[in-house]
């Protein structure tokens, strides 16, 4: 039996188990806690013991980590125990806090739209991130495509629609998009025909838009003296509102956040289920072999890169209107680069780096709540930068401990010459 | 006497220079067209920039001033790039080092000893704080390939977090100054402080001094020592590398580590010759400038001078342009990123200026972007 990296995280596994079950679980409060799952006044709850939960789930722990240690040729069983364990940390991290809190309670619901609302940012990004990278074309610019169309698309809602209609919101999302086109379009200028370094592309890009929208925001937004708008909240859908608990929550008022899981889609099925996306595949891969086959891979590198722009638009449309109706210098604040992180986390595949995304945002909403709740070990009461930096220890944790080696597309950096 | 002519236009070659100094007039150019776009006068906006920049002693002592750190940090990005590895985290890394300088700064045995002991003290805390906060991306790059990118990203955001808790924290008290109504560590002992040229504002130290010494050591170890070969084959063919007998992970870990220490020595540097304190929030893109300055300047240790110098001063030079030309800081801004894109592109400067390529020329333009690949 060889000690491999499956053995060493049944290893440590099993020792969080071990603790749960003999520490933590005796040690902890004995009065209940309860989680809720819709709005007051109509409380849907479980209530339970967060000794005995936090028993069971050592339990779980320590039996998945012996699962880790049975050999198998095809490690069926480690791959079960680690799933099985990773998924159950997270609700053991809202269970143990919500145990050592004074609050005998929190909504689970709120917690689950939260994430999804905070993962969608990422999420476009992370597509937008796909598109241009799965053609073979390193995108660090995803941050300046976001910027850029969130300045661009408020700039055209509060100057042209005095940031108080509904119509001129849609209007303006459409220009966000298309201005992340526009700058899609500069990459691909700058890295397909005029092969500049693609790193230092996507770096001129996020300069370019750092510097347009500060200055768009002194000179026009501000002078305008329009800071705000009204937020997309009029919007919904009328069937799927009416689902109970999760429906009046998730489908009024976010048009972006619904058309994200809409994009994931439709980037998962042209990608890989239509000669389209074949194409543009194998110019990522091996654009020697595709010209050779009659592609054009210039014309699918513009194509492909101009795709994943207008969806980083679509991201940016989120920043300035959808989550705040407002535009202020840098509001992206790094979204940009936490989708790449996404985008690699899922080794440059749809539905995984949409995980990606949606983990980063549970793991960020679950610390707001965390430090909402203001949890007490031993009357040191933990700060709230430890929360906020959840989403980021999580990330690193799981790269190192689960993901490992991510290989990008074959031909991802290098510019492309035709042959002769 | 054909063949003295041949070697004589050779090492006249002043393409390398030449071809950039053209890129950063066509960059005024356009941006010159942005600012007539906008109603504004280009001429005077570029010429309160100038001044700006360098008009007298004193502006040229600040904007030297402001470009130290520029240079540290990005020669952190560049050594990165050569060994193949694309390090995001300066502004992380620098960020702990200047906490480490600021908290060490503060002891007081600092006060008894004399400069000599205590600066280099001071620094080498800062050094030593970063070297152990890059070895973490490399070493979980080499132990379990978890991308440089992802990791750097994340432990920027931990280390923004973190020393804002260090430095905010009332109860436990930390690095916070007690005696001090905003958030900030106590100013660190005088004895402590690299000396100063010039008092301008920034002022211009001795950091400055020894950033340029660093960019050569630089130059040393990648070109003239057995580790710097190793780095570079690392950085060219990782596969070719371990071929060759090279422990890769060993490279690797230890490439990224002193990546990480250059940014801090750069942090520590600020905190000893300029602020003499941390507070949250300083230092803010000063890491995310340096990608930009070391992909100005191809990676190459001696070009990384004049470009953090063209960085720094720009952005020193903006404040008199606002003031004059009524022009947002932010007009800098876009001309750094059309500088930085007429360098990279210089396909369409030779273009427009009709300077032809040589063939040797074209072995320089190593794909940077290759460190995104698997090692």
């Amino acid at each position: 039996m060889r000690l491999g990296r499956q053995q060493t995280i049944g290893a440590v596994i099993g020792f969080v188990g071990l603790f749960l079950l003999g520490y933590a679980a005796p040690n902890l409060t004995d009065e209940s806690r309860s989680f809720s799952f819709e709005r007051p006044p109509d409380p849907l709850s479980w209530t339970f013991s967060p000794g005995i939960v936090v028993a069971t789930v050592g339990t779980v722990f320590a039996l998945t980590a012996v699962l880790t240690f049975v050999d198998r040729e095809d490690g069926r069983y480690q791959r079960i125990a680690t799933i099985t364990s990773g998924v159950l940390f997270l609700p053991l991290v809202v269970v143990v806090a919500l145990a050592l809190s004074d609050s005998s309670s929190t909504n689970v619901v709120q917690l689950i739209v939260e994430s999804l609302r905070l993962g969608t940012p990422i999420a476009l990004g992370a597509m937008a991130g796909l598109w241009c990278e799965r053609s073979g074309v390193v995108n660090i610019g995803i941050e300046g495509m976001m910027l850029g169309s969130a300045g661009v698309g408020f700039l055209a809602y509060a100057v042209l629609g005095g940031a108080n209609s509904v119509p001129w919101l849609w209007f303006a999302i459409g220009v966000a998009v298309l201005t992340g086109g526009l700058i899609a379009a500069l990459h691909a200028l700058m890295s397909v025909t005029f092969r500049v370094d693609q790193i230092i592309s996507g770096v001129v890009v996020n300069l370019l838009a750092l510097g347009v929208t500060g200055f768009l925001r002194s000179e026009v937004i501000v002078e305008r003296g329009v800071t705000s708008g009204v937020p997309t909240s009029d919007f919904g859908f009328p069937l799927l509102g009416s689902i109970p608990v999760l429906g009046e929550q998730l489908f009024t008022g976010r048009p972006i956040f619904f058309s994200m899981f809409a994009i994931v889609f439709a980037s998962w099925f042209v990608l890989f289920r239509t000669p389209f996306g074949l194409r543009i595949r194998s110019v990522g891969e091996n654009p020697h072999a595709a010209e050779t086959l009659g592609v054009d891979v210039v014309r699918t590198k513009y194509l492909a890169i101009i795709i994943g722009g207008c969806i980083a638009g679509l991201g940016g449309a989120w920043f300035s209107m959808e989550s705040q109706g407002g535009f202020q210098d840098n509001m992206t604040n790094g979204a940009g680069f936490i989708a790449l992180a996404a985008l690699i986390f899922g080794k440059w595949r749809p539905w995984t780096a949409f995980a990606g995304a949606m983990l980063f945002g549970f793991t960020r909403a679950l610390g707001s709540r965390l430090q909402i709740l203001g949890v007490e070990v031993s009357t040191f009461e933990i700060p709230s930068e430890f929360w906020q930096s959840l989403p980021f220890v999580v990330t690193i944790v799981i790269v190192a401990g689960l993901i490992g080696r991510a290989i990008p597309p074959a031909a991802i950096g290098r510019p492309y010459e035709r042959s002769r | 006497m054909s063949d003295l002519k041949t070697e004589l236009r050779r090492s006249l070659d002043l393409q390398p220079v030449i071809v950039p100094i053209l890129a950063i007039v066509a960059a005024l150019v356009v941006g010159a067209g942005a600012i007539l776009l906008i109603g504004n006068d280009p001429l005077e906006a570029y010429s309160a920039l100038l001044r700006g920049m360098f008009g007298n002693g004193d502006r040229i002592a600040a904007s030297l001033g402001r470009s130290t750190p520029f240079i540290g940090a990005s020669l952190a990005v560049a050594f990165a790039f050569r060994a193949g590895l694309f390090n995001i985290g300066a502004e992380g890394q620098l960020l702990v080092g200047a906490t480490a300088a600021a908290w060490v700064g503060t002891w007081a045995v600092t006060r008894e000893l004399p400069g000599a002991v205590s600066i280099p003290v001071l620094l080498i805390a800062g050094i030593v704080a970063s070297f152990v906060y890059g070895a973490i991306p490399g070493a979980l790059k080499a132990r379990t390939g978890a991308h440089e990118v992802i990791v750097t990203i994340m432990l920027n955001a931990i280390a923004l977090l973190y020393v804002r808790w260090l430095v905010n924290s009332q109860d436990p008290l930390l690095l916070r100054d007690p005696a001090s109504t905003v958030p900030r560590t106590a100013t660190i002992e005088d004895s402590a402080r690299l000396p100063e040229m010039v008092s301008s504002e920034p002022p211009l130290h001795l950091g400055f001094f020894i950033m340029v010494g660093l960019a050569i050591l630089v130059w040393f170890v990648l070109q003239r020592t057995t580790f710097g070969f190793e780095v570079r084959t690392v950085g060219t063919n990782s596969a070719a590398a371990r071929y060759a007998g090279i422990n890769v992970g060993r490279t690797i870990l230890l490439a990224m580590a002193i990546s990480g220490a250059f940014a801090g020595l750069a942090g520590a540097g600020e905190i000893s010759g300029t602020s003499g304190f941390l507070s949250p929030g300083v230092f803010i893109n000063i890491g995310f400038d340096s990608i930009a300055i070391a992909l100005l300047a191809r990676a190459n240790p001696f070009a990384i001078i004049p470009a953090s110098i063209l960085w720094g001063s720009m952005l020193s030079g903006a404040g008199l342009m606002q003031q004059e030309a009524d022009l947002s800081i932010d007009a800098v801004r876009i001309i750094q990123a059309l500088v930085l894109l007429f360098v990279a592109a210089d396909v369409i400067v030779r273009t427009i200026f009709r300077i032809r390529r040589k063939e040797a020329g074209a072995l320089e333009t190593t794909a940077l972007a290759s460190g995104w690949g698997s090692q």
